[in-house]
């Protein structure tokens, strides 16, 4: 099952749970699953449907292009993260 | 694969380098290619030594204008009002304009795809209606026949300030007492928290946690805690910011300007000016430099208007001063970092608390700061707190690796002295602690394969390290550092000729010799040679969408369209064939420039040349084509020895000698990958040593220019020894990873650990330049 790895400043909501095991197959999914565990999760990570300006999706430790709409395998870790802009 | 114990590694000269230009070869682990790996001469090396080469100023067209800018002589002040009547009055003049001649903009944040901007504060920043916030802050333009009528008449533009008080200090500027820059701002909590709801300079604040800080302290041997401030710095290119726009009577404007991603400023220049994207052409010049500081728009939105006033191509350049008035610093810094480490040597915790200057808005490097402060270490217990602070400076913007830096010099001068402190080698302490594939940053990413643990055998095996430093006031110190890389958008398309050349059109702009390590690697697909291949720059009507030239991520990613562009070529040709011999085309194979009927009785073979002449009789001219929105850019890590010598009656520090170590994934063009290497080191060494802003109380910048902003000269550098270390990228089918950024991030912290041990003195701030060298001396011989 994918790993999803809470950003502490969201374990507020989490009841402190940093890895979390999450039944999902793409990144909105695991979004949509997590919000229902723990409601309020979607707002931070989304508007209008997509991540956040300025946040990022990492799967396996490289930051998505797909944003919500990355596929998720069963061994997957998922990672939320700020954009890092590079010179 | 081996352990690490078991691998067996040397370091040999890298073919075709100068005597100080080196690799480490793992035995038994030497890739093998016909063009990567080896130094053509430069597609464009005929231009730029000629003088020939076009940049930004060169621009001439049918009645262009001349633009100034006039600036803000204050560092903080609300506009009461702006009153341009007397200039347009000015014989000559032909538009005067001020944000008010700009659409009005809201707070959206827009995705420059390097990094976040919030189009509201973007507008303030190119041309300011409200507040000004720094020195240099720009309020209005005019364009006239001549700069010097232009310049005369901006001087008439009447504006009323009502000045403010500035705050120039990260830790003063977040106190409660401290004038509020910007009445937006509320600080946005990172990454996923919820925002704050009171007016303030800190705008974000990042937090990272990792395991159990607390218990990770408790089990440490020893705790070093230091505290390290940094100053404003610049990116120092040589070529000044320039933007020339036409803004034609059917609506469509064209911008040639120096930029570090063309279709960057079609997306700010379109969205200030709410015009569709379509109706922009940026035309991207020769960039003579731009290091992070040539992605966000100053001039160009300007020139813009006053076209669209005029009726007339006006051109706006900055000079000097204008440059570090006004245009993207990096910052300086406050930084708190703490380290615990076992008896043995391991480290049991990291704790960092961050404060970096925003500049007059949001948006400082505060989050690869965190991202980096610990990267190089399994650290297994961490918490980092950052913050993005505004100052009454110009906003930041970035430079090589940015954030980086900063860190390297607290995190790698605390593990010095841990290491003297425990009596460890600093070579094998970072190799105990060296992060490997599958560790986990206290951000919680972990590590594809990476080279860190490679770099420090470079070390540990290179000449310099081994050969004793011997004089007095002299003394050594070694870094470390990271940065992630980036891969995005970029696309290539590339048109077989009938010679048996290609034409390879790329939108990524040329920094570094990007159009080189481009061609190579279409040039190895296609078995032919790089100088077959001829690359052109284009503008953003003329291919897809491209990311900007930063965050070394051209040699991969655009790498990585021209790889698919040769492959589409190689299945295009094999068609062709099939063709000429009339069989299936599954039945034709490409390798080594050649094509090959395969289960003929007596197999045929033609040449890529030969076949390039037969491209109309079967079907029509080839165009190969790529396209690539790359993720799997893989980090790099890099090391550097610095020797230095201290003139003990100045604070002189001579750099000695100096070795660049770094994992670069694979060197396409090894020249370039040095070149970068050597640079990134020589912007590092003028950091650690010269640079730095001066300002007074009032926030005026007293240094802007290099007579007074001292970057390195070749007075100041030895020749830069260069290690290679390739430890290939699996994201990329060559293993490229970038290699621009890194080799900035360790000369502070080397050089800053190389002065201690020349003189027992260690520094904390930079720069360390010799008043504060001197001083520090003769604190200690009080």
């Amino acid at each position: 099952m994918p790993v999803v790895h809470i950003p502490a400043p969201a374990r507020d909501l989490t009841g402190g749970e940093v890895d979390l095991e999450i039944e999902a197959t793409s990144v909105r999914r695991l979004i949509g699953a997590l919000d229902q565990r723990f409601p309020g999760f979607a707002e931070r990570v989304l508007e209008e449907g997509e991540l956040k300006p300025g946040l990022r999706v990492a799967v396996d430790g490289h930051v998505s292009p797909m944003g919500v709409l990355a596929r998720l395998e069963p061994d997957s870790q998922v990672h939320f993260l700020p954009a890092i802009g590079g010179g | 694969m081996a352990s690490v114990e078991e691998r067996q590694f040397h370091i040999e000269p890298f073919p075709g380098g100068t005597p100080g230009n080196l690799r480490l070869v793992e035995e038994g682990r030497l890739p093998e290619y016909d063009v990567v790996g080896t130094r053509p001469i430069r597609h464009d090396g005929t231009d730029k030594v000629t003088g020939r080469a076009r940049y930004g100023a060169d621009i001439k067209l049918s009645g262009l204008l001349q633009g100034y800018v006039l600036r803000s002589p204050h560092a903080h002040a609300r506009i009461v009002s702006i009153d341009t009547s007397k200039a347009a009055e000015v014989p000559g003049v032909h538009a005067v304009c001020t944000n008010a001649d700009m659409p009005s903009a809201s707070h959206r944040a827009g995705d420059l795809g390097e990094g976040m901007v919030d189009w509201y504060h973007l507008n303030q920043n190119v041309l300011a209606s409200d507040k000004v916030l720094y020195t240099g802050h720009a309020v209005a333009a005019v364009a006239a026949d001549s700069v010097h009528i232009a310049e005369e008449a901006a001087m008439l533009i009447e504006v009323e300030y009502e000045v403010l008080p500035p705050v120039l200090d990260v830790r003063e500027a977040r106190t409660a007492e401290a004038p509020v820059l910007n009445d937006d701002v509320r600080t946005d909590r990172q990454p996923v928290g919820e925002p704050g709801d009171t007016p303030t300079n800190v705008a974000k604040h990042f937090h990272y946690e990792k395991g159990d800080i607390e218990a990770g302290l408790a089990a440490a041997e020893l705790v070093i805690e230091r505290e390290f401030t940094t100053e404003t710095v610049h990116q120092g290119y040589i070529e000044p910011h320039t933007a020339t726009a036409l803004w034609s009577e059917d609506g469509k404007i064209t911008v040639w300007t120096s930029t570090q991603g063309s279709f960057m400023i079609r997306m700010q220049v379109a969205e200030l000016l709410a015009v569709p994207i379509s109706k922009v052409k940026v035309v991207p010049m020769e960039i003579g430099g731009g290091f992070g500081g040539k992605i966000a728009v100053y001039l160009q939105p300007v020139a813009a208007v006053l076209s669209r006033l005029s009726g007339r191509p006006v051109k706006l350049n900055m000079d000097r001063s204008n440059v570090f008035d006004a245009t993207g610093p990096t910052p300086g810094s406050y930084m708190k970092v703490k380290l615990g480490v076992d008896a043995e040597g391991m480290i049991t915790a990291g704790e960092a608390e961050l404060l970096f200057e925003a500049g007059a808005f949001p948006g400082s490097p505060i989050n690869p700061g965190c991202m980096c402060v610990f990267a190089c270490y399994n650290v297994p217990n961490g918490r980092i707190d950052g913050y993005d602070i505004c100052v009454n400076k110009p906003r930041s913007n970035a430079y090589r690796a940015p954030g980086s830096t900063h860190v390297a010099l607290a995190t790698e001068t605390i593990v010095d002295e841990i290491c003297e402190t425990l009596g460890i080698c600093p070579v094998e302490f970072r190799m105990k602690n060296a992060v490997h594939e599958g560790d986990e940053r206290v951000d919680g990413v972990t590590y594809p394969p990476i080279g860190m643990w490679e770099t420090m055998k470079a070390v540990e095996l290179s000449d310099h390290w081994q050969s004793p430093l011997e004089g007095p006031h002299r003394g050594r110190g070694i870094a470390s550092g990271f940065w992630f890389n980036f891969g995005g958008n970029s696309v290539v398309a590339a048109t077989v000729n009938e010679d048996g050349t290609v034409s390879l059109i790329e939108g990524s702009t040329d920094i570094g010799g990007t159009r080189a390590s481009v061609s190579m690697q279409l040039a190895e697909i296609l078995g032919i040679a790089a100088e077959d291949v001829t690359p052109t720059v284009v503008d953003t009507d003329s291919i897809g969408y491209t990311d900007v030239t930063g965050g070394s991520r051209t040699t991969h990613a655009t790498g990585l369209a021209a790889i698919k562009a040769a492959e589409d070529i190689q299945a295009q040709l094999c068609q062709r064939a099939a063709i000429l011999w009339d069989v299936e085309a599954e039945g034709v194979e490409y390798s080594d420039g050649q094509l090959t009927e395969v289960n003929g009785s007596e197999p045929r073979t033609i040449s890529f040349t030969e076949i390039s002449g037969k491209l109309n009789q079967t079907g029509g001219p080839v165009v190969g084509r790529g396209s690539v929105n790359a993720d799997k850019h893989g980090g790099a890590f890099g090391t550097h020895i610095a020797d230095v010598e201290v003139d003990p009656d100045t604070g002189k520090v001579q750099v000695l000698r100096y070795t660049a170590i770094q994992d670069v994934g694979t060197a396409i063009h090894p020249s370039y990958v040095e070149g970068q290497m050597q640079g990134g080191a020589a912007q590092g060494i003028g950091w650690a040593l010269n640079e730095g802003y001066h300002y007074g109380e009032d926030g005026r910048l007293h240094n802007a220019s290099f007579l007074d902003y001292r970057i390195p000269t070749c007075y100041d550098l030895p020749d830069i020894e260069t290690i290679i270390v390739e430890v290939p990228n699996p994201g990329h089918p060559f293993g490229v990873r970038g290699v621009g950024e890194v080799p900035i991030v360790p000369p502070p912290a080397a050089i800053a650990n190389a002065i201690y041990h020349a003189t027992g003195v260690r520094l904390r701030s930079l720069p360390m330049s010799p008043p504060k060298l001197m001083h520090e001396l003769l604190s200690r011989d009080a």
